[in-house]
């Protein structure tokens, strides 16, 4: 029997990409059912009761709920091709561990640059750059955060590139000017066709952030 | 012979779930009381990312996040099995666990709570959470929480509910009640009387009066 995978998505979604890139990475065949936030589907809120938020995975008509989770189910169902995990349990501790450090900080210091002013913004800029500072130590002189071979982590943070244009508009500074490994690191990954085709244009990106400060009132 | 070292606080839910699941698995340990006003150079050399408890240190290799040292765990001493082997099972178990770790923020503002109408406001907020656990957790062909044997969800959850009737004693206020929560309730009451978990509960006095003094220092200092 075939498998049968959907997911819901909504195409601006660092954490639906991330999704997006580990089906690619396993040659996993699905369905791409993109979701207007402002009306979710039945099937989202039957799927999701809990968040009714995107991304969700269906897998043979079973939701699984929040991007990592959904990624590391996809390992564990998949496990034989592209491990994207070490195989060692410290090294596993050590990626979950990065990968949850991304969405505690990345996420909502990112939001509060393109949402704020002044002071606020401001110190949320410092942190953001702060943070991808760690990460770029974290990365070392390593090809990808995985080592020789793209993994959780590079599949947890290298979404959020494709906002970058919109931090950097918004919040009037240059990553790539205070984390430059950061942006090499990313440009490696881009070169990988599981990332370059499920990431959308910067530039896209930009114009949805653009469209959703006028529709909230910040000018 | 396995050096393990578990750095925490008597007090901390979140040492309290790792301090579980090793004692659960009979695994020995030495335990590290930090002191939060005063961390240990070594803990901050273990844990420089955030600068907290609890770390556990595995022959001399230093985990931290409570919930990513108990999987860790669970993976190298799989006797007693905290996590569910089937995929779909453990994507559950942790979507939950994520839950559990969600709601302590909402506790974190009780906790923080100056005043009544703040104190209103986090009590709120905690019940919203517990409702969909209520809701979403219990019944039919849900087998979220461990039935007769303790699972990662339990230990996420536990400390959690742990604290939340530590709370309901200082403030003098009804969290978990069972009229709302009926199915957490008898879980909890259930759970909580598990040996392992019994003899490993901190003292309910000794942490009404510890969160006292906490709160009027937090309070004090914001």
């Amino acid at each position: 029997m075939a498998d049968e995978v959907v997911l819901l998505d909504f195409w601006p979604s660092p954490f639906g990409m991330r999704i997006r890139i580990t089906l690619a990475e396993k040659g996993i065949k699905y369905e791409y059912k993109e979701e207007d936030l402002r009306n979710k589907s039945p099937l989202l809120l039957q799927s999701n009761p809990v968040h009714k938020k995107i991304p969700v995975l269906i897998h043979n008509g079973k939701p699984i709920c929040e991007s990592l989770i959904a990624v590391q189910y996809i390992e564990d169902v998949w496990s034989n091709r592209n491990p994207l995990l070490p195989s060692d349990p410290y090294h596993r501790a050590q990626a979950r561990f990065w990968a949850d450090y991304v969405d505690k900080k990345v996420y909502d210091l990112g939001r509060k640059i393109w949402t704020s002013k002044g002071e606020e913004q401001e110190a949320a800029k410092k942190e953001f750059v702060e943070a991808l500072k760690l990460l770029e130590e974290q990365l070392g002189d390593k090809t990808y955060f995985g080592g020789d071979n793209f993994g959780f982590v590079d599949i947890a943070l290298v979404p959020f590139y494709t906002w970058f244009k919109a931090y950097e508009t918004f919040g009037n500074f240059n990553i790539e000017s205070e984390c430059p490994k950061f942006i090499a690191w990313v440009k490696r990954c881009l070169q990988k066709e599981s990332v370059s085709k499920s990431l959308p244009d910067p530039h896209k990106v930009y114009e949805f952030v653009v469209e959703i400060r006028k529709r909230i009132g910040i000018e | 012979m396995t050096d393990i070292k578990l750095h925490g606080f008597w007090y901390s839910p979140f040492t309290l779930r790792v301090k579980w699941t090793l004692k659960l698995k009979g695994i020995p340990y030495e335990n590290i009381e930090e002191d939060r006003y005063n961390k240990s150079a070594q803990l901050l050399q273990y844990n420089p990312v955030y600068k907290r408890t609890p770390v556990l240190v595995h022959d001399g290799k230093p985990l931290c996040e409570s919930m990513i040292i108990v999987e860790y765990i669970d993976e190298i001493w799989p006797q007693n099995p905290l996590l569910p082997t089937h995929s779909y099972h453990k994507a559950l178990a942790r979507f939950w666990v994520k839950y559990a770790d969600d709601t302590f923020s909402a506790v974190a503002s009780l906790v923080r709570s100056s005043n009544g109408e703040e104190q209103e406001k986090a009590i709120e907020k905690i019940w919203e959470h517990l409702k969909v656990v209520e809701d979403q957790c219990f019944g039919d062909g849900k087998n979220v929480f461990g039935g007769d044997t303790i699972n990662i969800v339990d230990i996420a959850f536990g400390p959690l509910i742990t604290l939340l009737v530590v709370l309901e004693d200082a403030l003098g206020v009804k969290i978990l009640d069972d009229e709302k929560f009926p199915h957490l309730h008898s879980w909890y009451n259930n759970f909580k009387d598990v040996p392992i978990i019994k003899e490993n509960l901190p003292d309910q006095d000794k942490m009404v009066a510890f969160i006292k003094v906490f709160r009027e220092k937090l309070i004090a200092s914001s």
